[in-house]
């Protein structure tokens, strides 16, 4: 047994061309995910929380090279990921596998249940045909459906029956780590519940080491072990779940959490609102992306400097220069 | 009808053709928006919450759809009460966007691409309130302002797909005020918003409806959100209202077991690891509209069934003041 983390992640960084005029070249580039540093350890949850365009879906499919990284170390297990030729990545990928978020568009409409989740069972040469059988029929009941599910087809089930697919696919090939890209937000609340229920469980009785990537606050701090905040692309806070909730340091942490609607209507409505929107990730603001919406930004924000992320405290990761604001 | 009541709905039936059978989306609904109140219909998916909505703006596409039974009593601006599910589709045109506001979910589909976000604002008004070109332009950079979008004169003249969600919603609202409605509907207004922008907007809403007194009529699943500008609420569950009633006591002392199951299931900030093992989910799915389960429609998925729910249909009766329940056994809830 290692105490080296299970996942590495160092500089990470994903650019995606903006193509214009005829010959579609690049006019310009967006830096959808920029210095991303973050360990996970075996068995462990880490909670990726962000808006629209923080990055952290593209942060999660380059950490499983469903998408190229432009530059940056990904290391699982102790080996390099990035750069690794095709034949030794697929085999690799029976070790990480990824939970969708839509379960309406993430299952093949023409596969059967049996191969939807027999189909990685087979690329991998995993087991002969009557034991793939058996075993698709543990993984169904694993996940709270009949094995007579196996002969039907995706549409024949409810989202969260879906969902529940999609989440056995991803288990069959037993893996040690999982992305788990919005896996409940597609779905209703009350389904929700089920859902969240089903991924805990199994992921502590699997020991899963898994990447939750959510906007739902409420729901990554339910089942995370530590969190990471993302803006605009960078990381502006990492910390044990529990400290970043009851404390954020980061402005941005802060706004976000007072942002999140609470279902009591008794719950304090002093707000700290944010003005204006996210700017555009083709011209993100210099030093520090969230000063022109921080009301704590000054002249030095602008620095590049003011970017980079420090460690506060043990296992604590800011990316903010007001040390008196951190502090208070 | 009392003179403080917008709106007051009475039994509505809106059923939709399905093969086979008939789907009842809007199964016998009933509930009342007063003046300057914010009523949150609160549901999940397939509960009703949106037919009963777009019944009240009589948008509901026919066929396969159409309002089989009860009432939309509609107090307009005049003061004279209307029932708009027997208006012709001309006089519905008079008061759709005029005496009635509408905002949706997406935005970016709700407004025309190919239009200045001034020249659709201005639309309602030279089309309702028969202002000229000069005039309605004027009004609506007014607008604009109002709603909180900087450097209003500029974007008067940008078109839509040049703003982000936020601004485009703020867009729609300016749009949905502009002939100041007695009844604004906000159809799911905020979930497809980030939640910095979320509470932004809502903050917005808050305060428009402080200065003009508009009724709202505020469709949401969230009930993050329903708690946050709702005066009153009202619980759907397959095409039924279960249970409706001021913020406060609905949220405080839930009396039907689909309300508490709703909101039990939910992790709330405050909850961290380890701390409740699991969420109280509510097992099963909602049930099919074209086949309901007899008698409550939530028992196959309740704790508290007994065999008498699943045969006779439980009634909405007073479990407080301004509060009721659809729950043969609302007494035994703790």
């Amino acid at each position: 047994m290692t105490t080296q983390p299970l996942l590495q992640v160092r500089g990470l960084e994903k650019k995606f061309p903006i193509r214009g005029g005829l010959l579609q070249r690049p006019v310009g580039w967006v830096k959808a995910v920029d210095d991303l540093s973050f360990d996970l350890n075996r068995g462990e949850v880490l909670g990726l929380v962000g808006e629209s365009g923080s990055g952290k879906t593209t942060a999660g499919r380059s950490i499983l090279r469903l998408i190229e990284p432009t530059s940056g170390s990904i290391r699982f297990d102790g080996e390099e990921v990035t750069g690794l030729p095709p034949a030794k990545m697929r085999a690799l990928r029976r070790r990480m596998q990824i939970v969708f978020q839509d379960p309406y568009a993430s299952l093949d409409p023409r596969q059967r249940v049996r191969d939807v989740i027999g189909e990685a069972l087979t690329i991998h040469n995993i087991g002969t045909k009557a034991d793939r059988r058996d075993r698709i029929a543990a993984l169904l009941q694993k996940v709270g459906l009949t094995a007579d599910a196996m002969d039907r087809f995706p549409h024949e089930f409810s989202g969260g029956q879906r969902q529940r697919i999609g989440i056995a696919r991803a288990l069959a090939v037993e893996p040690d780590f999982i992305v788990a890209d919005e896996p409940v937000s597609a779905l209703d609340v009350s389904v929700q519940a089920q859902v969240v229920n089903l991924l805990g469980d199994l992921q502590r009785e699997l020991g899963l080491a898994v990447l939750f990537i959510a906007h739902d606050l409420a729901v990554v701090r339910y089942i995370s072990d530590r969190v990471a905040v993302m803006y605009l692309g960078r990381l502006m806070e990492l910390a044990p779940s529990d400290s970043l909730y009851d404390r954020p340091r980061h402005p941005y942490t802060r706004a976000l959490l007072s942002a999140a609607p609470e279902p009591d209507p008794d719950a304090p409505k002093q707000r700290m609102l944010l003005e204006g929107d996210v700017p555009s990730p083709m011209n993100p603001p210099t030093g520090c992306v969230f000063r022109t919406r921080c009301p704590f930004a000054l002249p030095a924000c602008a620095e590049p400097a003011a970017r980079i992320p420090r460690e506060i405290a043990p296992g604590h990761v800011v990316s903010c220069i007001r040390d008196d604001v951190i502090a208070g | 009808m009392d003179a403080d009541i917008t709106l007051d709905i009475r039994n509505l039936e809106t059923h939709f053709a399905a093969d086979p059978g008939v789907s009842k989306a809007v199964d016998g609904v009933s509930f009342k928006v007063r003046r300057n109140e914010t009523l949150a219909v609160v549901g999940e998916s397939g509960s009703g919450k949106s037919v009963t909505s777009l019944s009240v703006m009589r948008l509901i596409p026919t066929p396969p759809g159409r309002i089989a039974g009860g009432e939309i009593l509609f107090r307009g601006r005049d003061g004279r009460v209307r029932d708009l599910a027997r208006l012709s589709e001309k006089e519905m045109r008079s008061v759709r966007g005029n005496e009635i506001g509408m905002i949706f979910q997406e935005p970016m589909t709700s407004l025309n691409p190919v239009y200045s976000v001034g020249d659709q604002i201005g639309e309602a008004l030279r089309y309702h309130q028969g202002m000229d070109r000069k005039a309605a332009r004027a009004e609506a950079l007014a607008l604009l302002k109002k709603v909180g979008i900087p450097a209003a004169e500029r974007r008067l003249d940008e078109f839509p797909h040049q703003m982000s969600g936020g601004m485009r919603q703020r867009v729609m609202i300016a749009m949905a005020l502009a002939c100041r409605p007695t009844l604004l509907i906000a159809d799911e207004p905020t979930t497809a918003l980030d939640v910095t922008i979320q509470a932004q907007i809502l903050d917005l809403m808050r305060r428009l409806q402080a200065e003009t007194g508009t009724s709202i009529l505020f469709i949401t699943h969230n009930l993050g959100v329903v708690a946050e500008i709702a005066h009153r609420v009202v619980v759907m569950y397959s095409g039924r209202v279960v249970e409706e009633g001021d913020v406060r006591s609905l949220f405080k002392n839930p009396r039907h077991p689909y309300t508490r199951g709703l909101l039990a299931c939910m992790p709330n900030l405050g909850q961290s690891r380890g701390e409740a093992a699991r969420l109280e989910a509510i097992p099963g799915n909602v049930p099919s509209p074209v086949n309901r389960p007899k008698g409550c429609t939530f028992a196959p998925r309740c704790p508290w069934a007994e065999p008498a729910c699943t045969t006779a249909e439980p009634v909405l009766e007073p479990v407080g003041p301004d509060h009721s329940a659809r729950c043969r056994r609302w007494r035994d809830l703790p």
